[in-house]
């Protein structure tokens, strides 16, 4: 019976034009198609999107949290990436 | 997302240096009061009581389904009919967020459904009594819903990520479903003697288990502290309980109904509800299987999985097909 | 906790989580505001609307049992959007015909009797496995879907108006069905086999939905003759099942006439459970 388990797939949802899409969750499904086809069905019952993604969960690909401090480290102390960084200029209309 | 490979500490007496520093990391974050994501490493302990909440609560709305699905051919208006399907919906919606955020601890789904297929999952044992009257549409919203929502609203604010945000999106549909319960009882309790009776009998058959809904009183609930202390749990079962009561209290008045329980009152020097005894021995007799339609909720999952089964295989076939004619 | 501290707390969660579970009601046309804000049609309009409201409502009735015995979850809830769009076309079309004889929609479900309601044979008939559903979808998906087309442009504006919001829904029940007609016409042995038993049981109810009746002829501009669906609705469907590996049937057809009230015997069971309750409280509301 294994072989007839449906994959699981990421949903993402765009809530309205404008915005980037957004994880939701997830679900199952036989195929693309259908997936693409629950996913409008699970999470947008309530107009909460405008467009969906769906991909293979075992097809994404993510960072490893084990290396979260070899990964992410860098832009710490970067503090003059941020336009608060620059206090002179504070107060200075249209700036 | 699974994690590639769950980790088992404890497996070796002595922690590796790794697991050490995995643990310090992981005891960091709950003490930020942060959230633990799905490819963080956590305790063995703490996986294995999520994936056993979660999954109850995700088996919980399943089953929770069918005891309001009964009446959806029978609502008395087609209004009421819209509102119940669009609600049953929702649980089915709901009980997938949850298996969603459940398979995120490395379980799948096939593998939770076999264990409430098999009787060895629990869920929430209110479900366990029949809806007799289309009353108990009311009734079954406005204590019932109203009893989880008192439950997960603090979970949304549970340390484990995905199921925090299983909760919100839960939350905030469910919002109407205990104000639909509550209407149905209004319009009941307004209407003819026979609507009246059926509304009061509704609620005198609800009240008891729904108070039960919370657990069982705090200094016989073991786990709960561990609960707490993982931030998954945010308020004690009696607390949730306590709050509970004191706002069905208030709502029965608007309802013109009374609560089956004449020793309710508040105890201005406790600062707290007196409600009756609840009878635990009944809940667990209910929770080990022996609940009046125990049986015939799990046969209907079981019917409804073993009545499936070529659709999900002749699907599954068909993708198998297809993706190979692609390769080819 | 009330709803004003739940919304608080739920809003504390953010923004990232309120733009992917916002909800906002849309502007469709519903039951309510064709009672308050609708013209009464005329005697034969409103019987013409009660056809399809008769169609969708007995349908609805079938699909909605499917709630909580899908194949799988994912599919509950897909039958379930489907048993909801179609109830709320049922709603729209009965209370619209309910204007002309001061009826509401709930008189028009509960308290009219057997021979009295002018569905098709093909809604009545029972959902059977999966299959049996999903070939009645199909078949019936197709022809609102043609249906509606044309009814959209109908002289009679709320008509129009209701098939034009409707002619998007069943689009997608179309999609749905064609989905899994080809998946399990193409999947295994066992589930074509499964479709083909499921063509011949209902193809015999066909015919009937494409009759032409008295009520279609007196109205040119407003109702959407039967008859003139049956090429494309041919056309349509024979490709899909060619896409599924499936053949219509070589079946008789049945002498059904549920628009004059004449109907198969499943109707009467499913008007004795939808009317129980609602029949044993005369004028109670609910």
């Amino acid at each position: 019976m294994s072989q007839s388990n449906w994959p699981l797939w990421e949903v993402f949802v765009r809530s309205s034009r404008g915005l980037s899409h957004v994880h939701a969750g997830s679900l199952h499904a036989p195929d693309a198609e259908m997936a693409v086809r629950n996913a409008r069905d699970l999470y947008t019952r309530r107009n909460e999107g405008v467009s969906l993604w769906v991909v293979k969960s075992s097809d994404i690909i993510s960072s490893d949290p084990d290396e979260k401090d070899a990964f992410f480290e860098s832009p710490q102390g970067k503090d003059y990436r941020h336009a608060t960084y620059y206090k002179a200029s504070e107060g200075v209309k249209h700036l | 997302m699974a994690p590639t490979t769950p980790q088992e500490p404890g497996l070796n007496a002595v922690p590796s240096y790794e697991e050490e520093q995995a643990q310090a990391r992981f005891d960091a974050l709950i003490d930020k009061d942060s959230r633990v994501e799905p490819r963080d490493w956590m305790p063995a302990p703490y996986r294995k009581t999520l994936t056993r909440q979660v999954s109850q609560h995700a088996h919980s709305e399943i089953i929770g389904m069918q005891p309001e699905a009964n009446w959806i051919t029978r609502a008395p208006s087609l209004k009421r009919k819209s509102i119940l399907m669009a609600k049953v919906q929702d649980e089915a919606g709901h009980g997938l967020y949850l298996y969603s955020a459940a398979e995120t601890l490395g379980t799948p789904r096939d593998e939770l459904n076999e264990q409430l297929l098999t009787g060895r999952a629990k869920y929430s044992s209110i479900f366990n009594y029949p809806a007799r009257s289309w009353a108990d549409m009311g009734a079954i919203g406005w204590l019932v819903d109203g009893a989880a929502i008192a439950n997960q609203v603090p979970l949304c604010r549970a340390s484990y990520g995905p199921y925090g945000r299983a909760m919100v999106r839960i939350c905030k549909e469910e919002s109407f479903h205990q104000r639909q319960g509550f209407e149905i009882l209004l319009s009941l309790s307004r209407g003819t003697e026979a609507q009246k009776k059926m509304a009061q009998d509704a609620v005198n058959r609800f009240y008891e288990p729904s108070l039960m809904m919370f657990g069982p009183p705090d200094d016989q609930s073991p786990n709960s502290k561990q609960s707490m202390a993982w931030n998954i749990k945010r308020f004690s079962n009696d607390e949730l309980r306590q709050r509970f009561v004191g706002m069905i209290a208030e709502q029965v008045k608007v309802l013109g109904l009374t609560l089956p329980d004449p020793e309710l009152r508040f105890d201005e020097e406790k600062k707290q509800w007196i409600h009756k005894d609840l009878n635990w021995d009944e809940f667990m007799a209910v929770i080990k299987g022996n609940g009046p339609v125990n049986a015939q909720r799990l046969e209907r999952r079981r019917e409804a999985h073993r009545e499936g089964a070529w659709v999900r295989e002749a699907a599954a076939a068909y993708a198998a097909k297809q993706a190979q004619s692609e390769v080819a | 906790m009330n709803h004003d501290e739940l919304d608080a707390t739920l809003d504390s969660f953010g923004d990232a989580l309120a733009s992917a579970t916002r909800v906002t009601p849309g502007n469709a046309l519903r039951p309510e505001d064709i009672a308050v804000d609708g013209v009464a049609p005329s005697d034969e309009v409103a019987a013409y609307a009660l056809t399809l409201g008769d169609d969708s409502l007995i349908l609805a009735q079938r699909l909605s049992h499917w709630i909580s015995r899908g194949p799988e979850l994912e599919e509950d809830i897909a039958l379930g959007n489907i048993a909801l769009d179609v109830l709320g076309h049922a709603r729209s079309f009965l209370t619209y015909a309910g204007l002309a004889m001061g009826k509401t929609e709930d008189d028009l479900a509960y308290w009219r009797e057997e021979e009295e309601f002018t569905s098709l044979w093909m809604v009545e008939q029972p959902n059977g496995h999966f299959g049996v559903t999903i070939v009645r979808q199909l078949i019936l998906s197709i022809y609102q879907h043609l249906l509606y087309s044309k009814l959209a442009e109908s002289a009679d504006e709320t008509l129009a108006a209701i098939a034009a919001k409707a002619v998007k829904e069943v689009d997608y029940h179309r999609d749905h069905s064609i989905m899994w007609t080809i998946r399990l016409g193409l999947g295994t042995e066992e589930s074509a086999e499964k479709m083909r038993h499921a063509l011949e049981i209902l193809w015999p109810y066909v015919d009937e939905m494409f009759l032409d009746e008295e009520i279609h002829r007196t109205l040119p501009e407003v109702a959407v003759l039967p008859s003139s669906l049956r090429e494309d609705w041919d056309k349509e469907i024979s490709a899909v099942l060619a896409d599924a590996g499936l053949e219509i049937p070589a079946t008789g057809q049945a002498m059904a006439h549920g628009r004059r009230g004449e109907h198969s015997e499943h109707l009467g069971y499913i008007l004795a459970e939808m009317q129980v309750l609602a029949r044993k409280h005369p004028g109670a509301t609910w």
